[in-house]
């Protein structure tokens, strides 16, 4: 079965654009607002927004989705809201996957965290913390589920992981640019670049999304010069403390980054 | 006797690090590419005779190996006529088993060539043992604590910084040693191409269970063959503290083939399980991962780690090494836990009648004996790992008996009840 974001990615490579995802936890400040915000999100222009699962110990986040996923905790989140989060999302016509470590997953229950997100209107999973080599249960689910499994790829990967990664990989693979924990920063990593162009001889029609430190439009337009997705996550978590917005400006200002890449994307995308 | 030569491999987990259904990697894919050349440097280190008689030589001449074993005949007027023989780690170099293990990474981070060392520490054992080794190796130190651990043990930061590590508190979170391995972790991911992550027990993604657990079977492989010599026969039963569980695999490892020996992990009960205010993982925990392993783990419903409490900041942890997982649920080794007081009470009774004051941890294996020698009965042989020396606890033990006047002691740390 093909992703359930093909059509997206069809669409931005008809208008030679790259994706816009933003991130936002669920549950961030209040489970009502999350939902809100995240409307705030593909109002402004985001093309599909990542939920992310509040979870106590996140390893592969910065301090500001750490103090985040802390809030939402600490405001009384629990599990089953995220499921109505991405119900208002999928509601309102927006695309929404779920970014989340494993272990909120295998207390659920895999397939049962699978079902109720499939029925939710989720599109897929992001998986921080879930590499391939562990990965068999979810990926039976997945499958029985119709969800797309978005794995992640470092600087650090071989040659060889990213390209078994990419092989169970459906949607887009991730990218995370830098090593490195989660969090905004002021330029656009360099191996990001070279990352991207390992994952393209490996899987050629796998989109490539990347993630870890874009925070504004010109870093949106860097990125979106070699990359078919800009994530954006920490930037919208800062920008949602000032309100729907401030988060909808920061939207529209990646969204126009994403659609004015710096230098020749379509040289680029010939390659 | 060596401590690296006699290979385990009849227990080794699978080539991805499963004991079982646990173990394994559930780590960030960043820290694959590291944990594949620490697979692969310590592959090769352990088959390497040179590195192993360089590992042995450190731990004669510079901890101190073969740590002895006591007889606790006194204690064991206590323990319903069964003997009691301690398994001394408490007169290592740096005060505790730890430096087993660290002295093992400690080489294997020289031969991978990196400058960096971090680690995490609880009751701030690992991290002192971390900061020796580096100190005698050249290694830059950098240890990770939770605020409130550096607080309970303000003295082994102090050594730690002496040694010349740099101690960084940890205010995230809980504020103990889970968030310090969390803290470790994002650093890891950070800086791993200079860096080594010396984890401290068995927990953890693929090698650290497995090798850490080799670096502490020399606690076994000693006492198993000091007991054979001087008794004649094996001992009825082996106990030991689990936290992580890192002394314990160690006592235990060399035994798993003696069917007749019993090997019993005591937990840290805190208030009592009932209370909710503990640390006992294989006691109340459930499958689930945690910094890198699927094990048992004391987790709510939605799968967030709970907040443990133990008197003892080195068995203050949600989770536990996966092959005390799979030990438990084959059935081969026993699990218990020990409040607070019955822990305290073991410490106050060896004091006493031994002259050896605990670690607060091992005080937890020894009121575990206490109990198990009166099931076990007259003439009964228990095996005790007495993990570490109670220097470091004499504050809290000092409140807890009130043995000073108030004015005596240093102010409490804030978040401490006592």
């Amino acid at each position: 079965m093909s992703s359930r974001l093909a059509a997206l990615f069809d669409t931005c490579r008809a208008e030679q654009r790259a994706a816009l995802i933003g991130y936002l936890p669920a549950g961030y400040p209040t489970v009502a607002r999350s939902a809100e915000l995240l409307a705030a999100m593909l109002d402004g222009g985001c093309d599909l927004v990542e939920i992310g699962v509040p979870y106590s110990d996140p390893v592969l986040d910065g301090p500001t989705i750490q103090a985040a996923a802390d809030t939402a905790l600490r405001a009384g989140m629990r599990l089953r809201d995220v499921f109505g989060v991405i119900e208002s999302v999928a509601g309102t016509g927006g695309r929404a996957v779920v970014m989340t470590y494993w272990n909120p997953v295998h207390r659920y229950g895999t397939d049962a965290f699978a079902r109720d997100l499939a029925a939710a209107g989720g599109l897929g999973l992001i998986t921080p913390d879930l590499v391939p080599d562990e990965a068999q249960d979810w990926l039976a689910a997945a499958g029985d589920h119709d969800l797309d499994r978005i794995f992640l790829v470092a600087p650090s990967s071989t040659d060889v992981r990213i390209a078994a990664t990419a092989a169970v990989t459906r949607g887009f693979l991730y990218a995370t640019s830098t090593m490195g924990v989660t969090g905004a920063r002021d330029a656009v990593s360099t191996a990001a670049p070279g990352l991207v162009r390992r994952c393209r001889e490996h899987a050629r029609d796998l989109p490539v999304g990347v993630g870890l430190g874009v925070r504004n439009g010109s870093q949106a337009a860097e990125v979106a010069a070699f990359a078919d997705a800009v994530i954006v996550g920490s930037a919208f978590v800062t920008a949602a403390d000032e309100g729907d917005a401030a988060v909808r400006a920061l939207a529209s200002d990646l969204a126009a980054g994403v659609r004015h890449p710096a230098g020749n994307r379509a040289a680029d995308a010939a390659v | 006797m060596t401590a690296t030569a006699q290979h385990p491999a009849a227990h080794d987990p699978d080539a991805r690090g499963h004991f079982g259904r646990y173990g394994g990697r559930f780590v960030p894919e960043a820290l694959i590419a590291a944990l594949d050349e620490l697979t692969e440097a310590y592959g090769s280190a352990r088959a390497d005779p040179e590195f192993t008689a360089r590992l042995d030589g450190l731990l004669a001449d510079y901890t101190g190996r073969p740590s002895p074993i006591t007889e606790a005949s006194r204690l064991a007027e206590h323990a319903g006529g069964a003997r009691i023989l301690l398994k001394r780690e408490d007169l290592n170099h740096t005060g505790s088993h730890k430096i087993n293990n660290v002295l093992g990474q400690a080489l294997l981070t020289r031969r991978m060539g990196k400058p960096r060392v971090i680690a995490e520490t609880g009751a701030g054992q690992h991290g002192v043992a971390t900061a020796t080794a580096c100190a005698l190796l050249g290694l830059e130190c950098v240890v990770y604590m939770g605020e409130v651990d550096t607080q309970r043990q303000a003295l082994n930061v102090a050594r730690m910084k002496l040694l010349g590590a740099e101690v960084i508190p940890v205010t995230t979170g809980s504020r103990t040693l889970k968030d310090a391995i969390n803290e470790a972790l994002r650093d890891w991911v950070t800086n791993v191409d200079t860096t080594h992550y010396l984890l401290g027990t068995v927990a953890g993604p693929h090698p650290f269970p497995v090798m850490v657990r080799d670096f502490h079977r020399v606690i076994g492989l000693e006492s198993r063959s000091q007991v054979l010599e001087r008794h004649g026969r094996l001992p009825d039963a082996v106990t030991a503290c689990v936290g992580g569980g890192s002394n314990a695999i160690g006592i235990f490892h060399p035994f798993l083939d003696d069917a007749g020996v019993r090997l019993v992990g005591f937990e840290a009960a805190g208030d009592g399980v009932e209370s909710g205010r503990h640390a006992a993982t294989l006691t109340a925990g459930a499958p689930g991962m945690l910094h890198g392993a699927l094990s048992y783990l004391l987790q709510d419903a939605d799968g967030q780690t709970v907040e443990t409490h133990s008197i003892s900041a080195g068995l203050d942890y949600p989770g536990v090494g996966p092959e005390h997982a799979f030990l438990k649920d084959t059935g081969r080794a026993e699990y218990r836990s020990i409040t607070d007081a019955e822990a305290m009470e073991a410490f106050r009774l060896l004091s006493r009648t031994e002259g050896i004051i605990p670690a607060i941890e091992s005080a937890h294996a020894v009121a575990g004996a206490l109990r198990l020698g009166h099931e076990l009965g007259e003439g009964a042989i228990m095996l005790v790992n007495l993990s570490g020396r109670g220097d470091k606890d004499v504050d809290t033990a000092a409140r807890w008996f009130d043995v000073l006047a108030s004015e005596e002691l240093p102010e409490l740390p804030e978040g401490e009840a006592q």
